[in-house]
């Protein structure tokens, strides 16, 4: 039996900066836990000397100048932030 | 014959012949919109004013201006940018995001004189089978609205299904374009990967993700993907390949055609009526000439599992770009960054996408990143080489879309043997990159069932020709559901 626990959850979520409630970390718990169980059955497989595959189609080098184009527009893209000043988006304090 | 019930096919030859003027056919297409919205909820937005201002513009355009698509309304899965229309993926943090650009195929399309009529409804982020997992609420399958329409492209399919629109764009990862398809009835075609531009479109799994083509019949899908389909700029991933002319490969020939059916895909889990279904649609298929065999496939029940690794894993790196800083939600309640940061993405993602980039991240920490994640990449490799050493000896491999017929609302498909089986025939097409197009095949206690085709990289001509072959002599894409009478 997989256990992944509250803490276990907690671990992952904090590197990616994902906040979540005391309830959201035992309902992930359990169902972490089964996705782990699950995925094991891939360490039946014998992959001795199979390559990875990370891409679908073979492709090697696609390459283009490196020039600018289609410049979006500065003030539309500042729109969409929540806050901005002097043309430059403005966060909350860092500390 | 009402208008909104014709193909794009025939509303092309009344729009361009002038017999049908544009304004005619968007304000019918809006106000059969207004009426079915009502009963299946398919749109998250209905794009009223532009269409019309577009529809009014197009009908001053001169004759020899006219593309392919002139006229002709589009939906869009919400997860396909479209610049000054807000595109929400479904959820919460892109509620009221507004792009500033459109993606390639926006472009493609309205050279080709298509109207998009307005953003369609999804599981948030793609990432579900159902569609329930959207923060807009459920959409329901035109053929029964106690039913789920599939998913993640449940809107586009039910909206074409419930003659909303004739034609519509969704996105398949792990059969988002297919199951719907199957599901309500339709056409839907997942391209090999590269085959149409991804620019636009929002990551989830960047080696799995494709835009994906709906429509009623293998005619109008091919006449689609022809427009959208082709190299771009700004993706480096699409192909060069020359994009054939699709409609001339509809020849309905298919004497001598081998056929590979997997002893998996009519196997355990899937629904007997379902499997027998299916069967006939390849005694139909012989009486046309071709040729089926059973194959077999050494590591396709690693398929799901291998999927479901990979996907979590480019999802949780392709959804850290949602910060709450740049655009989309904002939390109200942070002192500082880091709880920005936090807050933002507590209170804007659902359940099931952070589920998912908490498994992907596990997935690739170090501690698991050889023994889960590469060791899945061998894996998916192992299975690639299966289907090419199926593809040596046949042309297309041919079986069920799902394995069942749609869900009933709030049942997300049953039991585990049941999922293992819809993922082991959805996504190999996605771990291949191989193209693979649904087609209707018949009936089970009145819910629609899907055939699918899988073919060669970049043979989509060979899926659409013996789709249009099988719907010659069947008559499945002909029916409609009750909630399209009286429309």
């Amino acid at each position: 039996m997989t256990t992944f626990s509250k803490d276990d959850v907690k671990y992952f979520a904090d590197f990616v900066r994902i906040g979540l409630s005391e309830e959201d970390k035992g309902n992930f718990s359990a169902q972490i836990a089964d996705l782990i169980e699950s995925v094991s059955n891939l360490k039946e497989v014998d992959v001795t000397g199979v390559e990875p595959m990370t891409h679908p189609v073979p492709m090697i080098n696609i390459l283009r100048e490196d020039q600018p184009k289609d410049i979006l527009d500065r003030e539309k893209m500042l729109a969409s932030a929540e806050d901005q000043e002097d043309g430059l988006i403005k966060v909350p304090d860092i500390l | 014959m009402t208008l909104t019930s014709k193909t794009a096919a025939e509303l092309q030859a009344l729009l361009q012949k002038g017999e049908v003027t544009v304004t005619e056919l968007t304000n019918e297409t809006l106000k059969t919109i207004e009426k079915t919205e009502e009963q299946i909820h398919a749109f998250i937005h209905v794009a009223k004013e532009e269409a019309t201002a577009r529809a009014e513009q197009l009908d001053q355009a001169p004759a020899d201006a006219r593309g392919p698509l002139f006229g002709v309304p589009v939906g869009i899965k919400d997860n396909i940018v479209t610049k000054d229309m807000t595109t929400t993926c479904a959820s919460k943090m892109l509620e009221d995001f507004v792009p500033v650009y459109n993606a390639t195929v926006m472009d493609k399309l309205e050279a080709a004189g298509a109207i998009n009529v307005g953003k369609l409804n999804m599981d948030e982020f793609a990432m579900g089978s159902t569609t329930e997992t959207s923060f807009f609420g459920n959409t329901l399958n035109p053929w029964n609205t106690d039913y789920v329409p599939g998913g993640s492209s449940g809107g586009s399919a039910a909206a074409v299904a419930a003659g909303e629109v004739p034609l519509s764009l969704g996105s398949d990862t792990g059969g988002s374009v297919r199951q719907p398809a199957a599901f309500c009835g339709v056409v839907g075609m997942k391209p090999t990967y590269g085959r149409i531009s991804r620019f636009g479109l929002t990551a989830f799994g960047s080696s799995l993700d494709s835009v994906g083509t709906f429509s009623r019949t293998v005619e109008d899908n091919a006449l689609l993907l022809g427009v959208i389909a082709g190299e771009d700029d700004n993706d480096s991933s699409s192909s060069a390949k020359q994009v054939p002319d699709y409609k001339a490969a509809l020849t309905g020939d298919i004497k001598g055609l081998k056929v590979a059916v997997p002893s998996a895909y009519l196997g355990e889990g899937v629904d007997a009526e379902v499997a027998a279904t299916v069967k006939e649609a390849l005694k139909v298929l012989e009486s046309l000439g071709a040729v089926c065999e059973e194959v077999e496939l050494p590591h396709v029940q690693y398929a799901p599992t291998t999927y479901y690794v990979i996907s979590s894993s480019e999802a949780q790196s392709n959804l850290s770009r949602f910060d709450g800083l740049r655009y989309g939600y904002h939390t109200e309640n942070a002192e500082n960054l880091e709880q920005a940061y936090f807050r933002t993405r507590q209170e804007g993602f659902g359940d099931e996408v952070k589920k998912r980039i908490l498994f992907g991240t596990y997935a690739m920490s170090a501690d698991h990143h050889e023994d889960l994640y590469v060791r899945a990449q061998r894996i998916r490799t192992l299975i690639a080489q299966d289907f090419d050493k199926v593809f040596e000896n046949y042309d297309v491999v041919i079986g069920p879309t799902a394995a069942t017929t749609a869900f009933k609302l709030g049942e997300t498909g049953g039991d585990q043997l049941v999922h293992y089986a819809n993922d082991v025939l959805a996504v190999p097409a996605n771990l291949t990159g191989r193209p693979a197009l649904s087609v209707p095949c018949g009936f089970v206690n009145e819910l629609p069932v899907g055939l699918q085709i899988m073919g060669k990289h970049f043979d989509e001509e060979t899926l659409y020709n013996v789709g249009h072959a099988y719907e010659q002599a069947t008559d499945f894409h002909k029916r409609t559901p009750a909630i399209r009478e009286g429309n």
